[in-house]
């Protein structure tokens, strides 16, 4: 026997019990045989195509089974299950008269009607959702077209970049014959073509303090598609301020993580991360690559959320933090918690009007050039100048700081790798007096490099400024760039 | 059949309705016998926009009931606002009511309170039936019926 809590409107059909004993080994059984007894509780309970109303809660113990096996979560001795009431209403507006779906719109989506979790109603509900993109890039590329495919009936994107090679083997809104295009003028003309019955709105600005909340109003959903930390919590920030929902994704290298934040009772991006990790130490998929299809599985992670949230459907990835792994093709998931003492959603919040998200993160301009070394005539060469000392001969050591498959694609000629992370247990190599040339990609790192030697006694380092980049600009355009 | 709501639970509602404009505010009766003596304020948690929507989550409702069950009181009703929109139930509130209970409307236009009504749903939830308001003199307890 489970005993059944009963609530205030219902106990009237229940003999004004506020309790109720009954058999059954599931959710389903029990409340099959609490409404075959007290038969005027079915219709407030069910709905008339058989399923338990939307504004009806069924908890075992404490949890609400929504979350659990829904009606076929099963029961053992001793446990309390309760009906609780959502008490739900509103005045009647415009707004909530649904778009029709023309003719055209019934046959495009004829997969989706004929599913009850969808049906006509739900497509009509994503004809009128407005989702917000941010990024047209590696997230925001499959994001998109996946939701403007389902008929997702306004999709804006905010975006400032313009469509680079390195772009393609990712970014698969943008084509070849793009490169060059802004993204969001790319972006559109895909979108378009997939589906024109979806209207597009493009923002071609950066996101900012100043900007994001009057961006995000219009939309019901926020998909966060960015690929730096300030810009990420801003989208958090901005979230949870205008109560937008952020449907979260980030990749790099092989690994890949999406949740469902800002939602009312779930937690955010700073429940999980109240702080940024110190500047540097997480390195961007520019420094650090990124496997191409990973973001494929990620941003269409992020589209399904966005997707079920818009029909209600389904369990959301909310207070759930997904771990992809696609070398191991492993998804692994954690439990997140709202945290009460959040600084933006929790009960005191000490945020409440989006910040410098810049300075917050430790990247703004001036301490960039703060903690850079100062670079003087002496300490730093050109592609040119390089060239003219080994065209007179002179005896230069040109050391290569990047890794291994970086200096398979272009490398100066006579140089020699030493990747950055190596250099501490491989300096020894290096005579301490030989005119040495630090290298790179573009003269970050082989600054590091040369900061890293004086530190231990070298004197003369120099470093290449542009890096191999630059040598191939001023030297050598036969070799690819990347 | 009537609901009676003291002057001081009419005051309440209504000026819950006035600060909350233009959004929704919504809050549970709680009462003896047909009267309600407490107004008790609850969140406002919907997703859809508190301007023509509001919900009243699981967990608030278990509070309600606490609530009531330690002031030796019933639940009695729920009561929220319709900002710039009259005090007549709309299909969202028929599709999402709860028998046995009275609902209270009250219309706030342009940020005044105006008519406030009570309905209760029908037996076979086909519609609302507009129950009686009465409200007491104050002091409170002078209650006629």
């Amino acid at each position: 026997m489970t005993r059944i809590l009963i609530p205030t409107p219902l106990r009237p059909f229940t003999d004004k019990l506020d309790a109720v004993e009954m058999d059954g080994a599931n959710i389903g059984e029990l409340l099959a045989n609490l409404t075959t007894k007290y038969a005027g509780l079915k219709q407030h309970l069910y709905a008339a195509d058989g399923r338990l109303r939307s504004f009806v809660n069924i908890y075992v113990n404490d949890d609400d089974i929504r979350y659990l096996q829904k009606e076929q979560t099963p029961l053992k001795a001793g446990d309390t299950v309760s009906i609780i009431p959502s008490v739900a209403g509103g005045a009647p507006a415009q707004a909530e008269v649904l778009p029709e779906l023309s003719g055209d719109e019934i046959k495009r989506y004829s997969r989706h009607l004929i599913m009850p979790e969808v049906g006509v109603e739900g497509q009509r509900r994503l004809k009128a959702a407005k989702v917000l993109c941010i990024g047209a890039g590696g997230l925001g590329s499959p994001a998109a077209m996946y939701l403007a495919a389902a008929g997702v009936g306004t999709i804006g994107i905010v975006d400032f970049d313009v469509v680079d090679f390195s772009n393609l083997q990712r970014q698969i809104i943008h084509g070849t014959p793009d490169v060059g295009r802004a993204k969001l003028a790319s972006a559109k003309d895909r979108l378009g073509a997939l589906n024109p019955n979806v209207h597009i709105e493009t923002y071609e600005e950066a996101l900012s303090s100043e900007n994001a909340l009057r961006l995000f109003a219009p939309y019901d959903v926020i998909l966060d598609g960015t690929d730096n930390f300030p810009t990420r919590y801003l989208v958090n920030d901005a979230c949870v301020l205008t109560g937008k929902p952020n449907a979260y994704g980030s990749i790099f290298r092989f690994e890949g993580q999406a949740s469902l934040f800002a939602t009312k009772e779930g937690p955010c991006y700073r429940c999980l991360y109240p702080e940024p990790p110190p500047p540097g130490l997480v390195p961007s998929c520019a420094e650090g690559g990124v496997f191409g299809v990973l973001p494929g599985i990620i941003g269409v992670i992020q589209a399904t959320e966005t997707i079920k949230l818009v029909l209600g459907a389904g369990e959301p990835l909310i207070g759930r933090f997904l771990i992809y792994d696609a070398l191991r093709m492993r998804f692994r998931e954690l439990k997140l918690r709202k945290d009460a003492d959040c600084p933006v959603c929790g009960t005191h919040p000490t945020v409440t009007t989006l910040i410098d998200y810049e300075q917050f993160c430790g990247v703004a301009p001036h301490q960039i050039a703060a903690a850079a070394p100062p670079v003087t005539t002496a300490d730093a060469l050109t592609s040119r100048e390089l060239k003219a000392e080994l065209d007179r001969g002179e005896p230069v050591v040109i050391v290569d700081v990047r890794e291994p498959q970086e200096y398979q694609i272009n490398r100066l000629p006579g140089s020699m790798l030493i990747p950055l992370g190596d250099l501490p247990t491989r300096y020894v190599e290096l005579d301490p007096n030989a005119n040495l040339v630090m290298q790179c990609k573009s003269g970050m790192r082989s600054a590091k490099a040369q900061d890293f030697l004086r530190s231990k006694g070298f004197t003369r380092v120099r470093n290449l400024t542009g890096g191999v980049l630059g040598w191939i600009d001023q030297v050598d355009p036969t070799q690819p760039k990347y | 059949m009537g609901v009676t709501l003291t002057a001081t639970v009419d005051a309440a509602v209504r000026a819950h309705g006035r600060e909350a404009f233009p959004h929704e505010c919504c809050g549970a009766m709680l009462g003896k016998d047909g009267v309600v003596e407490e107004a008790f304020r609850l969140p406002n948690t919907t997703e859809e926009g508190p301007r023509r929507r509001f919900l009243v989550r699981p967990d608030d409702y278990r509070t309600t009931e606490q609530r009531a069950r330690e002031a030796g009181l019933d639940l009695l009703g729920f009561y929220h606002s319709h900002p710039d929109h009259p005090a007549r139930p709309s299909q969202y509130d028929l599709d999402h009511a709860w028998p046995s209970l009275s609902y209270v409307i009250v219309s706030v236009m342009a940020g005044e309170d105006t008519l406030l009504t009570s309905w209760r749903l029908k037996a076979d939830r086909s519609a609302f039936d507009e129950e009686d308001v009465h409200v007491t003199r104050s002091p409170d307890h002078e209650i006629t019926k």
